[in-house]
């Protein structure tokens, strides 16, 4: 029998023994759940991200979603065992898009496509061509395409269908039997993500360009140039506290100062400006701890050799500072990119049928909203069913979103 | 006590941190021409004073000179109409910690001059190698001047930087403990660099190795707790000193 007269070192347990144990099992199991959050979050997101962004075939990365315009989605239901046919391209996008509906191919088709002056289209089989052609109601219509491949399918059983609209109408259009059932529609939920890439990154840009000027002046300020004092450090904490403020209210500021008092509308520039100030905070505080890493011997040599202050930090502090206020300001651009509450009042518009440089003057680019990946994430799933306002600019599209298909 | 012309001339300075009073009414007249040693144990003021010869105690908040002159060649250094740059040009500094940039060993040497806007390159490879050859280190890195002066070791860095400061052609060098890093025989070069530079420059050294302030300076001041206590030759200060306080410091009987 051991005890602890023949061994000292034998190893008893003590209130204070199990409390240690205790406490170290609190922060393991602690970090352990984080992890596995943290884990379980980016596998979901790179899972289903790559499945959009992605495909298999060539090219291999999902084009039509990352270069096209938003449009509405149409959800409805086919019938079952009935001859429709479709255009074959616009069938196999169809098909692509609804994977788990059971088409039946039943061959192909040869028409005749019709387009009239106003650019509305009407397709026709090989021996309606002359009647239609003699018709009144075809006056001034022209031949587009002589032998059309259209795809003749069956679904094997009544299934729920989601399309883009543009599809949606060509499927309506060629198969006037066919009436589809318990049609639902969601605006911009269909299509592309195109001008809202193009608008984020407009946004991201701008605003971190002014947030880094901005805020590596101001940094610099506060950490080489001021005397520390009860003024410059309630100036710090004033910088310290906005960061804390949240990103609604500098939504709202930004509407009430740049929208309203300067005038300049939902645009580009009251974003910029907007987001802009809700990052400063994080630019000023990394930039002002990477000028601090720089060693005090730099400034200090640099200065023995007879430089002035501004050469000091131009030649020797900023050079050295400059990959951590780079780091500091990606934190920053992370914040923008996904910032929707600034932006929905100050820059970003539901839709926009222009890219932000399609204006005729070049101030206009600057004064005009646009579309952002945030705030289309946000419209979208309002889940906002097509109506007479939302009609208007997905019609504008219908035409050339197709053209590339 | 010499009769060399006076080079740094110190009058009833008295310095203070904030509140803290560092320098107490100290005095004296530094030879020009000569080497001139600081001694005296840690926290007595020697880097304080030397700091105040080129004005670098500016850069820390709440310092200041608060009564007495600082002369340098006869102008008060610390008067309004001096320019602080002009200043640190003609009195360059080498630093207890050698502090040479993240750059080319090259560009570390003409910093200084292309601050004043030397850009001519025959020019500044004429200064670079003067100057690496007036410290001693030419040999060493004639081969690798477009390497990082970071990579170095510890004694060529110092030598480096005593060579950047010779390549602005100071009048004054100031050496706050240049060889507290370095090993005997590093520290036996840049004794001999001085010994060397002391032919066209006026030499404040502090040190706290009493056999170099024997080796190398002319004269020597004892400082304790931010008094000057003895200026004096240093085969004075050292053989027969006229204070207690300085032979007990010196014998090692205290600090
Ligand atoms: N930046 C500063 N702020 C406040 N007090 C300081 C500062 N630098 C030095 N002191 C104080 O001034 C006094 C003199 O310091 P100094 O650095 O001149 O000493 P030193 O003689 O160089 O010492 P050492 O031999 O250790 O380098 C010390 O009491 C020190 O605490
Ligand atoms: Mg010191």
């Amino acid at each position: 029998m051991q005890n602890k007269s023949n061994n000292p070192f034998l190893k008893v347990s003590t209130p204070a023994k199990r409390q240690e144990t205790a406490f170290f099992w609190l922060f393991r199991i602690a970090t352990y759940i984080i992890i596995a959050a943290a884990g379980y979050i980016f596998f979901d997101i790179a899972y289903k991200g790559v499945g959009v962004i992605f495909q298999l075939k060539a090219p291999f990365v999902n084009v039509p979603f990352l270069t096209e315009w938003p449009e509405t989605l149409d959800i409805f239901k086919l019938p079952a065992n009935q001859d429709m046919k479709m255009e074959v391209s616009q069938y196999a996008r169809m098909t692509y898009e609804n994977p788990k509906v059971n088409f039946v191919e039943k061959g192909t088709l040869e028409m005749v496509i019709f387009k009239s002056p106003e650019g509305v289209m009407k397709k026709v089989l090989p021996e309606q061509k002359e009647a239609f052609d003699a018709d009144p109601i075809s006056h001034g219509w022209s031949v587009l395409s002589e032998r059309a491949v259209m795809q003749v399918f069956q679904l094997k059983e009544v299934s729920e269908i989601k399309i883009g609209n543009t599809l949606y109408r060509s499927l309506v259009d060629d198969n006037e039997g066919v009436p589809p059932l318990e049609h639902k529609t969601q605006v911009y939920a269909a299509g592309g993500i195109y001008p809202a890439i193009v608008g984020t990154v407009l946004l991201v840009v701008g605003s971190m360009i002014i947030a880094l000027t901005l805020g590596v002046l101001c940094a610099t300020y506060l950490s080489e140039y001021s005397r520390s004092g009860p003024i410059i450090n309630f100036i710090r904490l004033s910088i310290m506290n906005l960061a804390g403020v949240p990103s609604i209210v500098f939504g709202m500021w930004g509407y009430a100062m740049f929208v309203l008092l300067f005038g300049w509308n939902v645009s580009l520039m009251a974003g910029w400006f907007t987001l802009a100030f809700m990052v400063l905070p994080i630019v000023i505080t990394g930039s002002e701890e990477s000028l601090r890493a720089v060693p005090q011997g730099f400034r200090e040599g640099s200065l023995a050799l007879g430089a002035s202050k501004w050469q000091t930090i131009y030649k020797n502090v900023l050079p050295y500072a400059l990959p951590g206020i780079l780091t500091s300001s990606i934190m920053g651009i992370a914040r923008i990119a996904g910032e929707t509450a600034a932006i929905m009042f100050t820059a970003s518009f539901v839709v926009r049928d222009e890219l932000p440089w399609q204006v005729k003057h070049a101030g206009e680019f600057f004064f005009n909203g646009v579309m952002a990946l945030p705030y289309h994430i946000f419209v979208v799933s309002a889940r906002v069913p097509q109506n007479v306002y939302t009609e208007k600019s997905s019609m504008a599209r219908h035409s050339s979103s197709w053209s590339s298909f | 006590m010499s009769n060399a012309p006076t080079a740094i001339e110190v009058e009833n300075v008295d310095f203070y941190y904030g509140n803290s009073k560092a320098l107490h009414d100290i005095s004296l007249k530094i030879p020009k021409g000569l080497v001139t040693a600081f001694i005296g144990p840690s926290g007595c003021g020697k880097s304080t004073l030397l700091r105040c010869f080129n004005r670098m105690n500016d850069l820390i908040d709440g310092t200041s000179v608060k009564s007495g002159k600082i002369k340098i060649h006869g102008v008060d250094i610390y008067s309004k109409e001096v320019d602080v740059i002009e200043l640190r040009k003609r009195v360059g500094m080498v630093f207890q910690k050698s502090n040479p940039f993240p750059k080319s060993i090259y560009e570390n040497i003409v910093y200084g001059l292309r601050l004043q806007g030397i850009n001519d390159k025959k020019m500044l490879d004429e200064v670079v190698e003067k100057s690496l050859r007036g410290a001693a280190l030419w040999d060493e890195v004639k081969d690798r001047l477009d390497d990082y002066a970071t990579g170095l070791s510890g004694g060529q860095m110092q030598r480096l930087c005593i060579a950047r400061a010779i390549a602005v052609e100071p009048e004054i060098i100031l050496m706050d403990e240049p060889c507290s890093a370095l090993d005997p025989i590093a520290t036996m070069k840049v004794e001999e660099l001085i010994d060397e530079l002391k032919k066209k420059y006026t030499i404040v050294i502090v040190t706290h190795n009493m056999q170099q302030a024997g080796r190398c300076s002319d004269f020597t001041a004892f400082y304790y707790l931010g008094k000057l206590i003895e200026f004096d030759r240093t085969e004075k200060i050292f053989t027969n000193p006229s204070k207690q306080q300085t032979e007990d410091y010196i014998t090692g009987r205290f600090g």
